[in-house]
């Protein structure tokens, strides 16, 4: 399958995407949000788009990254593949582990420790039968090992579920948020 | 005082008065004057990244400390490099790298030649106020080149760097972040690079070392000699370290103009093949089909005998990375005994146009010039695996000047640059394709088409890769046309020659030949080809003697083999020698090595000392002359090939070997070379002589494979060195992987 196609870049040129044996891995619709972020940046610059892509394509494999999947980053962007693993493993959002599709994150942080943070996470714990750090055996969900403060301290206890912030939390708002992911 | 030029600041650096270039940084002021400011991530051949703090200085009204690596020099700026402030800084920068520091300096290989080491002398607190656990990283396999122990790893990032910007292939990274920050490759693997042996150099702690050397000496046991790289042309300097007469490791001898601070991996690793074991260390005698070690006075002297009774249907071959003093005297011993049957170009398959050859195989520029090159077609080399640092520069050339670069070659390979066209074609096709290129700059220059190729032109097509070639070749003003060794060894090589040469002088490019061999160009100065003299002197026609490939298939009954050669990997046409040693009445090896083969093949085998183990010189591709005294010891009763030259002639009662020292050799040849300066033929003659190319010889149909000799297969020494062989590179080559 060849999918080398020219994407028009923000300074009016064209950037042509890498080939190679792993590009395939890339859906089309990947391929396609790819090329979007690509266009917002300069001919040359298209390293820029690598948090990006690393996101949808994360979104594509149900909640993390294998290195196959960053090979094909690499070689769509034309990137070595070292740079596309340095841009995965520094940021907390990218799960290099095979792990459950929806991200959990309880905030144990000053504010949400103070209003019982950490009862919640115990309380996520318990309901799922897992560890933070760990995922459930159906891989539904993954409870993120520890956030830093995700500066909602005024709805302190919180959480975050797939990058959507739930505020206020007791253990029957949690039971239900967590119910209700499928 | 005088204006000031616009392009210059006035600054103080420890109450000295300094002038320094606008834009240029206090680390590159204070180091210009000699005032040394500590550092770790900083190396002046690599970008600035400081990200180690510990070249932290005071500037006056700054309100802390800055990174004099990263800090651009102000007019009026204050510096202060040892006041309170700015040694206070570098000691607290010093006690935060050693919190994660192992302190197994007594085990480790970077132990007495250490940046960490010494400035924590310097810097560090002689108690540790750190009493938590200290960081353990899991050690990364890089391949069998370099070792990692990345607890010691204090993320300099240096070799990081190294990859990004100098090798121009980023192979380590740093991953992770915080405290899990890491350098490494993410995913196991080995680095490839053909110069990735230099991140052991960079690294300023132990946490990147040398595989091969790893607990095989300490730095302040062994002697340090100056040395020349002996396995391309392009002279890189070294020094090898050596242990109670033993090499142990090689590295780099900075010399801006040649190596800089690098070498390949292939000059760093090599010495491995010396310790092999068929290195050969007594004088060897085939006695009917067995082979008796014999004494070297009786070797010598049926070595004569042998000489004299061949006289001039003696053959020699020597080998293109012998020192120069080595040819030299092989072809005065040829033609004391009346014989011009001496050659150095093994892999050579075409000899037609003898007269045209240049004086010797030359770049056409300085090596430093040719970071400055515009326009460059390569024919006919694998070159990052021929010349890997040549590669280096022609890289800069390209990522810093913006040179175009081309490449005529069989098959499309990565390389670490930006390449602006690959002529993709069949060996066989190649002058098709270097006569399509002429045609199209002969079109966009509007030159006539020269009438020694012009049968040629109209029948060509050219293609788009053969325009973007052109104008890649035609861009700027310094513009060069290379042969690689593929080329060279190429069955129609002349044809693709004159080719080039009317390419060149219509582009006004200078044509190079990128010959084999550490010392291709010595041996052509030393007279060891037929038809030249020394210094470049063309022979009378009754006077020029065998090609390499005449010698062997004109079945002499006296074969000389000098340096290193293996007739199975080294000839470019096995069989032919086969049958012309197997017919011979004697074959004299002087070699380091005996190898099976060898054995097979010769009849006398004398023990010679190999590169690190002689004195000698060598010339590179760019003409330059480079001497190395011995460095190691040769094992058992192995001699240097100039001696055992010498002590021949002298037992063939032949006049003038009474050479002392090589330094004679070397003396005597420069002064002849000296001598015939006005009567030799030019460096450059390819560009006047124009054979007629009545047809390209197409009968000579090759395998393109045969042409490119894997970069660890091309001399004895690094078929024998295991660590090289064990490289990715190699085993692919091997069909392994």
């Amino acid at each position: 399958m060849s999918v080398e196609h020219a994407v028009p870049t923000s300074d009016g040129k064209q950037f042509v995407t890498g080939e190679g044996d792993k590009v395939a891995l890339l859906s089309a619709h990947t391929r396609a949000e790819i090329d979007h972020w690509i266009g917002r940046f300069p001919l040359g610059r298209q390293r820029s788009a690598t948090l990006s892509a690393l996101r949808f394509v994360q979104e594509q494999n149900d909640g993390f990254l294998t290195a196959d999947l960053m090979d094909a980053i690499a070689q769509y962007l034309k990137l070595p593949s070292i740079q596309v693993y340095e841009v995965a493993t520094f940021y907390s959002m990218f799960e290099t582990h095979e792990c459950g599709r929806h991200h959990v994150s309880v905030c144990t942080n000053i504010s949400c420790w103070l209003n019982g943070g950490e009862d919640i996470l115990a309380h996520c714990e318990r309901k799922l039968g897992i560890q933070v750090g760990e995922s459930t055996p159906d891989k539904r969900i993954f409870l993120k090992k520890e956030e830093e403060c995700l500066a909602a301290c005024t709805g302190a206890p919180m959480m975050m579920v797939d990058h959507v912030f739930h505020e206020n939390l007791t253990p029957e708002k949690v039971d239900q948020i967590l119910d209700e992911l499928k | 005082m005088s204006a000031t030029p616009e392009d210059l600041v006035n600054l103080e650096v420890d109450g000295r008065p300094v002038q320094a270039k606008k834009g240029s940084m206090i680390i590159h002021v204070t180091d210009s004057i000699g005032e040394y400011v500590p550092r770790f991530c900083y190396h002046e051949k690599l970008p600035i990244a400081a990200n180690c703090r510990m070249c932290l200085v005071e500037v006056e009204k700054a309100p802390k400390p800055l990174p004099a690596c990263a800090t651009p020099v102000v007019e009026g700026m204050k510096v202060y490099t040892r006041s309170p402030v700015a040694i206070g800084a570098q000691k607290a920068t010093m006690e935060f790298l050693l919190i994660n520091h192992p302190l197994d300096c007594p085990i480790c290989d970077q132990g007495g030649e250490c940046e960490l080491q010494d400035l924590a002398m310097g810097f560090g607190r002689d108690i540790a106020r750190f009493n938590e656990r200290k960081r353990v990283v899991k050690d990364k396999n890089l391949g069998p080149l370099v070792s990692t122990d990345m607890t010691r790893c204090i993320h300099c990032t240096r070799c990081v760097r190294f990859g990004a910007d100098i090798a121009g292939i980023p192979e380590l990274g740093t991953t992770g972040r915080g405290e899990n920050m890491q350098i490494g490759t993410y995913i196991e693997r080995s680095v490839e690079h053909e110069l990735s042996g230099n991140i052991i150099d960079l690294c300023p702690v132990g946490a990147l070392n040398s595989k091969p050397f790893r607990y095989q000496g300490r730095s302040w046991e062994m002697s340090e000699t100056p040395l020349i790289a002996a396995h391309d042309g392009f002279g890189s300097n070294l020094y090898g370290h050596v242990l109670r007469g033993k090499l142990k490791r090689v590295v780099p001898r900075p010399h801006d103009d040649i190596n800089e601070t690098w070498i390949s991996d292939r000059d760093r690793f090599s010495y491995e093949g010396l310790l092999a074991d068929d290195r050969l260390t007594r004088p060897l005698l085939r006695k009917g089909k067995d082979w008796c070690e014999v004494d070297w006075d009786e070797a010598l002297q049926v070595a004569a005998q042998e000489l004299k009774a061949a006289g001039q249907a003696l053959g020699i071959l020597v080998h293109p990375s012998s020192t120069t003093e080595e040819a030299a005297l092989a072809a005065e011993l040829a033609i004391a005994l009346g014989s011009a049957n001496i050659d150095h170009r093994l892999r050579q398959r075409d000899f037609r146009d003898a007269a045209a050859d240049a004086r010797q195989p030359a770049l056409g520029y300085a090596l430093s010039e040719v970071d400055h090159l515009s326009g460059v077609l390569v024919i006919g080399s694998n070159l990052r695996s021929e010349l890997p640092m040549l590669g280096h520069r022609l890289r800069k050339a390209v990522t810093r000047q913006g040179a175009k670069v081309a490449f005529i070659d069989a098959v499309a390979r990565d390389y670490h640059f930006e390449v602006a066209a690959q002529c993709i074609a069949d060996a066989n096709a190649w002058a098709h394709e270097i006569a399509c290129v002429i045609r199209v700059v002969c079109e966009s220059l509007s030159a006539e088409t020269p009438p020694s190729v012009a049968n040629w032109l109209h029948s060509v097509t050219p293609q788009a890769s053969h325009r973007a070639a052109a104008a890649a070749l035609l861009s700027g003003e310094r513009r060069a046309i290379w042969l690689g060794a593929m080329a060279l060894r190429h069955p129609a090589y002349v044809d693709l020659r004159a080719l080039a040469s009317e390419l060149a002088r219509i582009t006004s490019a200078r044509l190079g030949e990128l010959a084999e061999g550490a010392n291709a160009a010595g041996a052509w100065l030393a007279g060891a080809v037929p038809h030249r003299d020394v210094g470049g002197v063309a022979r009378l026609a009754e006077r020029v003697g065998l090609n390499t490939r005449d010698m062997l298939a004109a079945k002499l009954p006296v074969y000389v083999l000098l340096g290193a050669i293996e007739p199975a990997h080294d000839l470019a046409e096995p069989a032919l020698a086969e049958a012309a040693f197997s017919q011979a009445r004697s074959v004299i090896a002087i070699t380091p090595y005996a190898s099976e083969s060898l054995k097979s093949q010769a009849t006398l085998l004398l023990p010679m000392a190999a590169f690190v183990e002689t004195s000698g010189s060598y010339v590179s591709l760019e003409g330059r002359w480079q001497s190395q005294t011995a460095a190691a010891r040769a094992p058992g009763e192995a001699r240097p090939g100039w001696k055992i030259l010498r002590v021949l002639g002298n037992l063939c009662d032949l006049p003038g070997f009474a050479y002392e020292s090589s330094e004679a050799v070397r003396a005597h040849l420069a002064s002849q070379i000296e001598s015939v300066a006005g009567s030799a033929v030019p460096s450059q003659l390819l560009t006047q002589h124009q054979p007629p190319i009545a047809a390209i010889k197409d009968a000579a149909h090759i395998d393109t494979g045969e042409l490119d000799i894997p970069m660890y297969d091309i001399d004895a020494v690094l078929r024998r060195s295991p660590a090289l062989q064990a490289t990715s590179t190699a085993r692919r080559a091997r069909g392994e992987l």
